[in-house]
């Protein structure tokens, strides 16, 4: 699960925190818990961690021990998926002290023309796929180059697309719902990939994770750095392996009927994929450090040579690229395209993101965090659901728990 | 008559500067009082403490204003102590209109709800009074940067400043708004107003100031009457300082010109038909450290910024390098045409304060470094570490957030940043500006020896002995012309100076 998606060499924080804690005790920013001084940034990480460990706990028992069972906790993830997706999206955005409020509608939009080319114009699977996508990516573009080239603020750019868009699937689709009428799309949002190719990807990934951290101590050593001690080694390797394998088991226990494992859904797959190739665009990229950059302080950006209009056009284009693919497992799950879908879905992306320790000012935040953000959002909504809080509640309870997440780091930030 | 204002032994600490050391300074009643010094000298900071802007216990010494000791806790305080400063940048809010501005804080209102008809009155009165021709009702917006300062200095009057300060008041004036500030200050003279006068216009100086003040190092070295000085006795105090010690005299072996700049012109972006800089020409030679001299506003920034791409302004000119026209439109262009720049203001302009110095190193030659587009921490450490070591940074690691260090070491890493791009030439726009002596030493160091391994340098600073003691040839700029050429051979603070102020004829 999310914890795949942190690769050794990246600074994610709880990578970059093993680091920090052994060589720069004096300089970086620390905060004093007790007796225990600990960065904060890797605070900031495991703190999220912790709630989120802290929520299922409180859900499994607040709900007769439902939440955590496998079928659930199958349910919880495939939920994820497109907040999850979005969020990894809205990361890079904000990272470039961007925003993006049209990521809702654009959802409704783009998962509706791909409804539209299968059903009314009779495509195929894959060019209704690629159409919903390239919506998605066109739309990015655009409001992309109205923020870069014009200097639209991207706030004013996409509150407009946030209306326009809604407005376009309104119309394109008379209003109607739209069902999906390939069993094949409906597949990419509701099938699974089997229990035997979760062991492989199991397999791969702890392989993966013993690899490079390998080569992580080999390189500490060369940079003189000290290389790991062994107990932080194994912690290194035997959590995350516990975790993707626990993660894979859990899925392979949900039973579709006696018998028949169901095994990781497929939109909890492109998640996990989608998550990675995130992390290592933002961590280990020129052009994900330059986002960086660009959030951190755009004149030094510039004046070390970085083109910041054409790697915004980027972020957007991506943003709309995530966006085409969130809408279409959003149709799949559901089985059909209302021009109402995905509204608001920008805020849960933004707030993954926020929850996650992003800085809205840019230049701070990781594809983790935000993944964990997601994480979070997602179990608030699927444990208040379950445990049937009036949906009134559930909007409120959220709002205060974003406010919390974020007051809590904005006064840990000023201690430090 | 008696001293209206005295300011006795001020003094005032930075971390690791001392920008104010011990200072006596008094203002009559009805007197124009001019302070002057080089950039740094502390005049700034003087009338901070004035202002109230470093409240009491940030200073040392002791502020007395008729007979009483006062003690700022803040700007207010001062204000009520009719003390009004007007500071270079203006404090005007430009989407209000002039009305707004001069009142604002201070608005004429009952139960809450402002008057606007007594305001504009006031405000139109108040304007009259200095005979003004500007509507109280317009935008500050639409209004030019020399009417703009003269709305600033109405506004200080009708708080009834019976103390005003004025911190470069003509530097955006044309010569007519010149004439009509000093009608009003002369008036204002007349009516028992005393004014602190701050100026690199040593010709402006001498026409409106009753008595002279020059502050050098943060210490006063001389007050007397305006009728006992002149030009070149201030500027002999100005500059009256040893150059020579810590910069270790090195003569560099120079080789072919491998970079050149013709005609360059900047137009001010906020201003049309403004030159920030006009017709500069100059060249440089391997191995060469060429020093541009000039006081604040001359344009030396402006012309560097424009030459690499990084200027709003429009620019007209052409830049060679090895003799062949390069065409640069952006700082990528700039970069790979083998131009560094350390910029001025590293936190502005230099780092990524959040980031690690790693990143913050590697961050103008990333591709070069780490790879096109995957990038690999192997690379980049080792070529960080080198670098770290080389310039001697302090810290614990590459990995160290870059915010955390001290300024010397902060601009070591700016200049580590540059270094990894591997340049020919190389912009140095204030490199030693507040950090200590210790860091300066070093970094004039490693500019010696950057120049000995053939690279090409161009260096900017306001510390004259700076430009003295490292340039092998000095150019002057003034209001963005060149004003004189000098060789370390004919350089000497006096001749540089009286060209950066403007008062003498093309040198050397």
């Amino acid at each position: 699960m999310s914890q795949q998606t942190h690769d050794p060499i990246s600074e994610g924080p709880p990578v970059s925190s093993d680091l920090a804690v052994s060589t720069e005790e004096a300089e970086t920013p620390q905060t004093r818990l007790g007796r225990f001084k600990i960065p904060t940034e890797t605070l900031r990480a495991y703190t999220m961690l912790f709630a989120l460990i802290a929520i299922w706990v409180y859900f499994h028992y607040s709900t007769d021990q439902i939440f955590l069972d496998p079928r659930n906790f199958s349910n919880l993830m495939r939920q994820t998926a497109v907040t999850g997706v979005l969020a990894v999206g809205m990361l890079m955005v904000i990272i470039t002290g961007q925003i993006d409020l049209s990521v809702g509608s654009l959802v409704g939009l783009a998962g509706g023309i791909a409804a539209i080319a299968q059903g009314w114009l009779g495509w195929g699977l894959v060019p209704s796929l690629a159409a919903g996508i390239g919506v998605g990516v066109a739309v990015g573009s655009f409001q992309g180059a109205l923020t870069a080239y014009v200097n639209i603020p991207a706030f004013i750019v996409t509150l407009g697309g946030l209306l326009a868009w809604n407005g376009v699937i309104l119309g394109l689709s008379r209003g109607e719902t739209i069902p999906l009428r390939l069993q094949s799309f409906k597949l990419i949002g509701q099938g699974y990939v089997g229990p035997i190719v979760g062991w492989v990807i199991a397999v791969i990934a702890v392989a993966a994770i013993i690899l490079m951290t390998v080569s992580r101590n080999r390189a500490r050593r060369s940079h003189g750095i000290g290389a790991a001690s062994l107990r932080s080694t194994l912690l290194r390797v035997l959590v995350p392996s516990a975790v993707i394998i626990g993660f894979v088991y859990m899925m392979n226990s949900y039973e579709l009927a006696p018998g028949v494992a169901a095994g990781i859904p497929n939109p909890v797959i492109i998640f996990l994929a989608i998550a990675l190739a995130g992390a290592f665009l933002t961590q280990n990229t020129t052009f994900g450090r330059y986002l960086y950059a660009i959030g951190g302080n755009p004149d030094a950006a510039r004046l070390s040579g970085i083109n910041i209009r054409r790697h915004i056009l980027a972020v957007f284009c991506i943003m709309g690229a995530l966006t085409g693919v969130a809408s279409i497992i959003y149709t799949a799950r559901v089985g059909s395209a209302s021009p109402d879908a995905g509204k608001l879905l920008e805020l849960d992306a933004i707030a993954a993101c926020v929850i996650g320790g992003t800085s809205l000012m840019g230049g701070r935040g990781t594809v983790f965090g935000a993944v964990l953000g997601a994480l979070i959002m997602a179990s608030l909504d699927n444990g208040m659901s379950l445990e049937n809080v009036k949906p009134y509640l559930q909007y409120i309870i959220k709002g205060a728990i974003l406010v919390t997440a974020v007051g809590l780091d904005m006064v840990g930030r000023k201690r430090s | 008559m008696p001293a209206f204002l005295e300011m006795l032994s001020i003094t005032k600490s930075f971390p690791g500067v001392r920008a104010l050391d011990g200072v006596t300074f008094d203002l009559k009643k009805g007197e124009i009082h001019a302070l002057v010094g080089e950039n740094g000298a502390g005049k700034s900071t003087l009338m901070k403490v004035l202002g109230g802007v470093y409240p009491h216990p940030e200073y040392g010494g002791e502020l007395v204003i008729e007979g009483q000791q006062r003690r700022f806790n803040g700007v207010r305080d001062a204000e009520n102590a009719g003390i009004a400063v007007i500071y270079q940048e203006l404090s005007l809010i430009k989407e209000m209109t002039v009305g707004e501005n001069i009142f604002l804080g201070r608005e004429p209102s009952k139960w809450g709800v402002i008057r606007w008809e007594e305001l504009y009155r006031r405000a139109q009165q108040l304007l009259d009074s200095l005979n003004l021709d500007i509507d109280v009702h317009t935008p500050i917006r639409n209004l030019g940067i020399g009417q703009q300062q003269l709305v600033e200095i109405a506004k200080a009057l009708s708080q009834d400043a019976g103390i005003l300060v004025l911190d470069e008041p003509t530097a955006a004036l044309t010569d007519t708004e010149v004439k009509t500030l000093f009608g009003i200050l002369n008036q204002l003279r007349a009516k028992g107003v005393g004014m602190i006068y701050i100026s690199h216009k040593l010709g402006e100086v001498f026409q409106i100031s009753d008595r002279i003040t020059v502050l050098r190092d943060g210490k006063t070295v001389g007050t007397n009457p305006t009728t006992e000085w002149n030009e070149a006795s201030v500027i002999a105090r100005m500059v009256g300082r040893e150059v020579g010690d810590i910069f270790p005299t090195v003569d560099h072996e120079h080789g072919e010109v491998v970079f050149e700049v013709e005609n360059m012109s900047v137009q001010d972006p906020d201003v049309p038909g403004k030159k920030l800089v006009e017709k500069v020409s100059f060249s440089v030679r391997r191995g060469e450290v060429l020093g541009i001299a000039g006081l604040m506003g001359a344009g030396r920034s402006d012309l560097l910024m424009a030459i690499f791409g990084a200027h709003a302004g429009s620019r007209t000119g052409v830049v060679k390098i090895a003799g062949k026209p390069v065409h640069i439109s952006a700082p990528a262009d700039a970069i790979k045409h083998g131009i560094g720049f350390v910029t001025e203001d590293r936190k502005r302009f230099g780092l990524v304060l959040d980031q690690t110095i790693l990143s913050n190193m590697t961050l103008a030659g990333l591709r070069r470094i780490s790879g096109r587009f995957i990038t690999s921490v192997d690379a980049e450490a080792a070529a960080g570490e080198r670098a770290m070591k080389d310039l001697r940074v302090k810290a614990n690691s590459v990995f160290t957030i870059a915010g955390t260090l001290s300024g010397g070491n902060q601009q070591k890493v700016v200049l580590a940043k540059w270094l990894l791009t591997n340049p020919r030439v190389l912009f140095l726009d204030e490199p030693t500006r507040g950090i200590d002596v210790g860091a300066k030493q070093e970094i004039y160091a490693q500019i010696n020896a950057l120049a000995k391994t053939g690279l090409a340098i161009v260096l900017v600073s306001s510390e004259l002995p700076e430009v003295l003691g490292l340039s092998d040839r000095i150019i002057v700029l003034h209001e963005g012309r060149m004003t004189g050429e000098f060789t370390r051979a004919t350089a000497t603070p006096e001749g540089v100076m009286a060209c950066a102020t403007g008062h003498a004829a093309r040198a050397a």
